[in-house]
């Protein structure tokens, strides 16, 4: 049982995740170009779902002691200039990291080429991680601290603000697109 | 009226069979989530595993005992954990879903980067190759990446990740709007 859930488990999680990127359409790159250039919604339609849905199950789950919290540091310079290059870097590739490896399966030689820039980029990183380490790493670090945390907002304020927010956000991109395939 | 009902009936059993919602695909995502979460106790990810793998790349390039010597790899070593099966499954569910929706195919150039740059295959090739560095640098300096921030942190709350998700998205559609500028 654990030596099999230990590789089959991951493994079927995997390729359910590659099997929705695909369905999705997020494993095209025209998809996720034309997301920043806000001509296509489909990005911000499946992250939004998926951090409302995930995020609310996770609480229950959390509140019943069916898991626990797994969250990251909060190196705000590190982490906001990793965002800023992960931004740049994800328009000119067209991917990022996960949908790059659901596309090289489905016949996009490009991805494989900027795949093989991820290694390279990946071992920039350990390169200069030391560096990294010593000099941005601990800057403003406050640790593994949730938005609850540090707004004193509960869980349960957040969850019901995203949703609402998310639902009316995507009522009115998809009245906006019903729209303009109309005319 | 006529035509374009008549074209939306021809066309919607192709396309309901290829694509699905992006809302139920993000529900499928969360759904996912609760599940890493509650079984596995490790929330989806990509670029984790990817740097852990990445070292044995690293190895005919900086050498065995640059590897071996770097704080970065010591403390991410290579190992088959739950992470990098689950990498290994992406593709392979993104497969399954291209193979059985018939949407497999080559693609060299992608349209939108055609649109713009031109056919050049070499072009498109060097951009997809700078980008995956960039986007696997930035990766691993934030600490994630729009899988391990962006969805598994954005449904746990986490400042990195809400701080990731806004700087990502705002360098996205600033890089995008100088890639595609009309000139």
């Amino acid at each position: 049982m654990t030596a099999m859930m230990t590789i089959l488990g991951p493994l079927v999680m995997g390729a359910a995740f590659g099997f929705l990127l695909q369905r999705g359409k997020v494993t095209s790159c025209n998809v996720i170009e034309n997301q920043f250039r806000l001509r296509d919604f489909t990005v911000l339609k499946v992250m939004g779902t998926a951090i409302v849905v995930g995020g609310i199950g996770v609480l229950l789950l959390v509140d019943t002691g069916n898991t626990k919290y797994y969250v990251k540091d909060a190196n705000l310079l590190a982490v906001a200039l990793g965002a800023a290059l992960f931004g740049v870097g994800m328009v000119v590739y067209g991917y990022c990291p996960g949908t790059a490896l659901g596309a090289i399966a489905t016949g996009s030689v490009h991805a494989l080429v900027g795949a093989l820039g991820m290694i390279v980029g990946a071992i920039l990183y350990a390169l200069s991680f030391d560096w990294l380490k010593a000099h941005v790493l601990n800057v403003w670090a406050l640790g593994k601290v949730r938005l609850p945390d540090l707004t004193n907002i509960p869980d349960v304020a957040w969850f019901a603000a995203l949703a609402v927010g998310a639902a009316l956000f995507f009522w009115w991109i998809e009245s906006t697109e019903a729209r303009q395939k109309r005319s | 009226m006529t035509t374009i009902t008549e074209s939306y009936v021809r066309e919607a059993p192709r396309t309901a069979r290829v694509d699905w919602s992006p809302y139920l695909v993000g529900a499928g995502i969360g759904l996912l989530s609760w599940i890493a979460f509650a079984v596995f106790g490790d929330p989806l990810g990509v670029t984790t595993a990817y740097s852990r793998i990445a070292s044995l790349f690293a190895v005919p390039v900086i050498g065995p005992e640059a590897v071996a010597q770097n704080s970065y790899w010591k403390s991410m070593p290579l190992k088959w954990d739950y992470g990098v099966w689950f990498l290994v499954g992406i593709p392979a569910g993104a497969f399954i879903a291209a193979a059985m929706s018939g949407t497999w195919r080559l693609e060299l150039v992608p349209e939108v980067w055609k649109e713009r740059f031109g056919p050049s295959i070499a072009k498109r090739f060097v951009g997809a190759f700078l980008g995956g560095a960039v986007i696997m640098y930035g990766a691993r300096l934030a600490g994630g990446c729009t899988s391990g921030h962006g969805i598994s942190g954005g449904l746990q709350l986490a400042v990195s990740s809400w701080l990731f998700l806004a700087v990502m998205f705002a360098t996205g559609l600033g890089i995008s709007a100088l890639m595609f500028r009309k000139r």
